[in-house]
């Protein structure tokens, strides 16, 4: 016997499940493909301070009014190493990896954010 | 008899200035309506219930109410569950003061949409098709509806692209459970 909940699904029903799961699976893999970043743009007190390749390994520092963020890009990944904000949430949200992640330290104005070779939506807004 | 004869005239004179002047309005409401009502006020209910429900994700809710309109539509039809599935979502905003707000909007866009897709779901054989597969049509039908409405009125970037597979799963997973709540309160119903 099968339990009951599934008595109410009939054929057609597993028809559009299977497609529903599949639509959905579609989705994941076409909005969440995770076009791989390969430049991280560095914005200091709303502007651009730096655009820089992933393909190096370095540190950045960058000026914002309560000190410098220093950026460590290692890997074909981008992380806020050292910020003076009092919180330090930039700091704690770790190695960046995907085109779109952003992170930013508000207080100190410093922000980085990846892009893949074209940019394709603005996460900052959102 | 002369004040009756005046008051004639008077009626007659008030007559002809306001074409009605009874101007009570009768709104006879019959066997359906009072049925329609009781099904949107349980609709109400069950999204009320819903609102002290945490979510995760500000948008990501059961739409519980969605299983009163999927007994309805088997039961009496498209245009009675469309009246119900209106009626709540009217009625929601004003309960919950959300009365042409964005809010309000989402919420009448998706239930628009949903409403559109069961009118063509329902033509499914029913020996293949049950509930379920209206549930979640009617779910993915309304999350896309709320996205097209976000995307091209609130928030105009693709921003919030990266959350459409968080919408589509929460969609087909509470589809699907609203489904076979929906078929089988009306297993019991039968029974009874």
């Amino acid at each position: 016997m099968s339990p009951p909940a599934l008595d109410h699904i009939k054929p057609g029903d597993w028809l559009t499940l299977i497609m529903g799961t599949g639509g959905v699976v579609l989705l994941a893999l076409m909005f969440w493909s995770g076009e791989i970043a390969d430049k991280a743009i560095i914005r200091s007190g709303g502007k651009l301070f730096r655009e820089v390749s992933l393909s190096r390994n370095q540190q950045i520092e960058v000026p914002g009014p309560l000190g410098v963020s220093l950026i460590s890009i290692e890997n074909r990944k981008v992380r806020i190493a050292k910020d003076p904000g009092p919180r330090q949430y930039c700091v704690r949200q770790g190695w960046l990896q995907q085109a779109g992640e952003v992170a930013l330290c508000l207080p100190n104005q410093v922000s980085v954010e990846l892009a893949g070779s074209h940019k394709r939506y603005d996460s900052l807004n959102y | 008899m002369q004040v009756s004869a005046a008051g004639m005239q008077d009626a007659g004179k008030s007559e002809s200035r306001i074409p009605n002047s009874d101007s009570r309005i009768l709104l006879h409401a019959n066997a359906e309506d009072h049925h329609i009502a009781r099904m949107a006020a349980v609709a109400l209910g069950l999204t009320i219930l819903e609102g002290a429900i945490p979510s995760p994700l500000p948008g990501v809710k059961p739409g519980l109410a969605n299983i009163v309109t999927l007994i309805v539509l088997a039961r009496y039809g498209w245009r009675t569950a469309a009246w119900v599935s209106l009626l709540r979502v009217f009625a929601g905003s004003l309960l919950f003061g959300n009365f042409l707000t964005p809010g309000f909007f989402l919420g009448l866009t998706g239930a628009l949409l949903s409403l559109l897709v069961l009118a063509l779901a329902q033509h499914l054989p029913p020996r293949w098709f049950g509930p379920v597969t209206h549930s979640v049509c009617a779910a993915f039908a309304h999350i896309a509806g709320q996205m097209a409405l976000v995307y091209l009125w609130l928030i105009p970037n693709a921003g919030i692209a990266y959350l459409m597979p968080i919408f589509a799963a929460a969609a087909l997973l509470f589809g699907t459970v609203n489904g076979l709540i929906a078929a089988r309160f009306m297993d019991n119903a039968e029974t009874i």
